[in-house]
């Protein structure tokens, strides 16, 4: 029985699990968060400023690309074994799918209602964060979800440079001393953690735009 | 009043979209700017709310030079409406309607409660207000358009093509609701289209543009009927300028004959004999309520029998004198198989008959009375322009001419505009 033996755990971990449920939020959540206020002002950037917009892409592409260990290592020197270290990585990576989200949200908002804004004399500022900011809002929200789930799920490697990367530690300490129970539950745990934040996600943002729903059906 | 001062807008790459346009859009009324696309008048309506800044000349409200304050200042002191509403789709349509006086710092529930008010102006049922602009149908977001431009009460109206995006049939309930609302508000409205009935039938003045934005012709609906400036305005006008300008008669000068109307029940032949000595080429047959049922040939009617039992030809429809114009009595005459067209009261009632012929002539009447009114406004125009302060002075005096003509003698240039409405 799986979840006989997953829920027999070592007193070690039985211990330290919510700790690496707090760690495993903390990382993942914070990345993202990191990842999206860098990526608000390049993306609105990159869609007033075409020409911006592919070099930027090929950018945060290029850097998606970088294998995480190598990108660990040139971290260390700077900032040690530390979730700092996995928290920049992270952050780094979730550009990749962010800052496209954000300019994809940003253009959609129609012309007609930056117009219309513009002409009841909304300054640039509050343009943005009541008008434009609102309405990318629902687009925005769907890539921070990718960005989320994917976040959580790339974090586990971070066991492989020291005691870090939440439940990517179970993988590591259940492959070193052979208890395959602890494999499986750090599986289960990621693939919960990863449906829960997307459900509760999606929650939040069905309540933060309750006009978005048929629209977007609609368009 | 909103005054163009050789007003240019030239782009770096050389096109010129406005070119010294000089006009000045009277106070409480609708100017319409209307021509083809590419003439430059939706540049020159943003031009007014600084969206677009003028290369050269000035643009003033009231005397005050747009640019003398700050750009979102002015713009919240101007009501703006646009072609697909603009509505902000993230919010409520009350929180629509109450975006400028919020920008103004007005509190929620007075905005909220003069939001409600529009609501009911504008003809939108109040249980919309918690709804988002995608539950609402073409019209009615066109409507919350209207109202969050009315919100912060600004004097000044812009309205850029408001009604091209919806269906005709909508687009006229919207046109019509829209003289209503004017007629309570009576803001000073610029508004742009490129759809000649629609300036017409809205405009209390039109500026015809063309392209390169270059004015052609400024003048009230009737007169830019009756004397187009030019080739191009007389070919943007339209080959039946002649019957649409019938649009600004009123019908109610129409003598109508009684004679021909003949209830249902009369006897045939006591009625042919008396229309046939009367020389009557046609009668009108009307039930005991008066209204119409149809035209008897006096010739071929029956020996025997009453009236209403004859064959009958159909009357097309009806025209009410007093609140239809000229234009409505000539169709129904025009449409009638026998020439006369059939007048009746507000409830259908007939209160007589009239002829193709008749209806001529009074056009004729119509026509000379109109244009002895234009030259005497223009003598006057000619007087005003001799002051130091021309170009209002001219506009002020104008419905004052109107008046005063009204009380002898034949109404103006705007006052049969009021009644054809």
């Amino acid at each position: 029985m799986i979840a006989a033996s997953v829920f027999d755990l070592p007193s070690y971990v039985q211990h330290s699990y919510l700790g690496l449920l707090g760690e495993q939020l903390e990382v993942s959540l914070g990345a993202t968060l990191g990842g999206l206020l860098v990526s608000l002002p390049i993306g609105q950037a990159c869609a007033r400023w075409r020409l911006l917009y592919p070099p930027v892409l090929g950018l945060v592409t290029v850097a998606y690309s970088i294998p995480s260990l190598a990108l660990f290592v040139f971290l260390i020197d700077y900032t040690g074994i530390t979730d700092t270290t996995l928290f920049i990585a992270l952050a780094l990576y979730s550009l990749c799918i962010l800052v496209p989200g954000v300019v994809d949200g940003i253009r959609t908002v129609p012309p007609e209602v930056k117009l219309a804004a513009d002409a009841m004399g909304y300054g640039p500022a509050r343009r943005y964060f009541q008008v434009e900011l609102p309405i990318a809002a629902p687009t925005i929200m769907a890539a921070v979800r990718v960005a989320t789930v994917s976040s959580i799920s790339l974090m586990s490697i971070g066991a492989v440079i020291g005691n870090l990367g939440g439940f990517g530690q179970l993988f590591t300490t259940g492959l070193r001393s052979f208890n395959l129970s602890l494999v499986w539950l750090g599986l289960f745990s990621l693939v919960v953690l990863a449906l829960l934040c997307d459900v509760l996600l999606r929650l939040a943002q069905r309540l933060m735009t309750p006009w978005a729903d048929r629209r977007s059906a609609r368009a | 009043m909103i005054s163009f001062e050789r007003v240019t807008k030239r782009y770096p790459d050389g096109t010129v979209a406005v070119n010294e346009l000089s006009f000045t859009a009277p106070d409480g009324a609708i100017t319409v700017l209307v021509g083809p696309s590419g003439c430059g008048k939706t540049t020159s309506l943003r031009m007014v709310n600084r969206l677009i800044e003028p290369t050269e000349g000035r643009i003033a409200i009231d005397g005050t030079d747009v640019r003398a304050r700050p750009a979102a200042e002015l713009r919240r002191s101007i009501g703006y409406v646009i072609q697909h509403a603009g509505l902000f789709p993230h919010r409520t349509i009350v929180d629509n309607i109450t975006t400028v006086p919020r920008l103004l710092g007005t509190d929620r529930r007075t905005a909220r409660n003069r939001a409600h008010e529009l609501m009911e102006l504008v003809g939108l049922d109040p249980a919309l207000a918690k709804r988002y602009p995608y539950q609402l149908s073409g019209g009615q977001q066109q409507r919350v358009g209207v109202a969050r431009a009315l919100a912060a009460d600004p004097p000044v109206l812009l309205m850029d093509e408001p009604f091209s995006a919806v269906d005709p049939i909508v687009r006229k309930g919207l046109q019509e609701e829209f003289l209503r609302i004017q007629g309570e508000v009576a803001k000073t409205i610029l508004f742009v289209t490129h759809d000649i009935d629609e300036a017409i039938k809205l405009g209390d003045k039109i500026a015809v543009l063309r392209e390169g934005g270059v004015l052609a012709q400024f003048a009230s609906p009737d007169r830019l009927l009756a004397e187009p400036a030019d080739d191009f305005v007389e070919q943007f006008l339209g080959r039946d300028r002649g019957i649409r300008r019938l649009t600004f008669y009123p019908s109610a000068g129409l003598s109508l004959q009684e004679g021909p109307v003949v209830a249902a029940d009369t006897p045939a032949p006591s009625a042919r004999d008396a229309a046939l000595s009367a020389g009557t080429p046609w009668l009108l047959i009307v039930d005991a309520d008066r209204r119409p049922l149809g035209w008897a040939n006096p010739a071929a009617l029956p020996d025997q029998g009453p009236i209403g039992n004859a064959r009958l030809i159909g009357y097309g429809h009806a025209f009410v004198p007093g609140s239809d114009s000229l234009r409505a009595a000539l169709d129904a005459a025009v449409l009638s198989p026998t020439g006369w067209a059939v007048g009746t009261d507000g409830n259908g009632q007939v209160l007589g008959v009239i002829s193709q012929e008749s209806i001529g002539s009074a056009i004729r009447a119509a026509h000379a009375q109109s244009s002895t009114e234009r030259e005497r406004a223009d003598e006057k125009a000619a007087a005003a322009d001799a002051s130091p302060d021309s170009g209002t002075a001219a506009e002020a005096d104008e419905p004052s001419a109107a008046d005063s003509a009204g009380s002898e003698a034949p109404p103006s240039d705007e006052a049969p505009l009021e009644q054809a409405r």
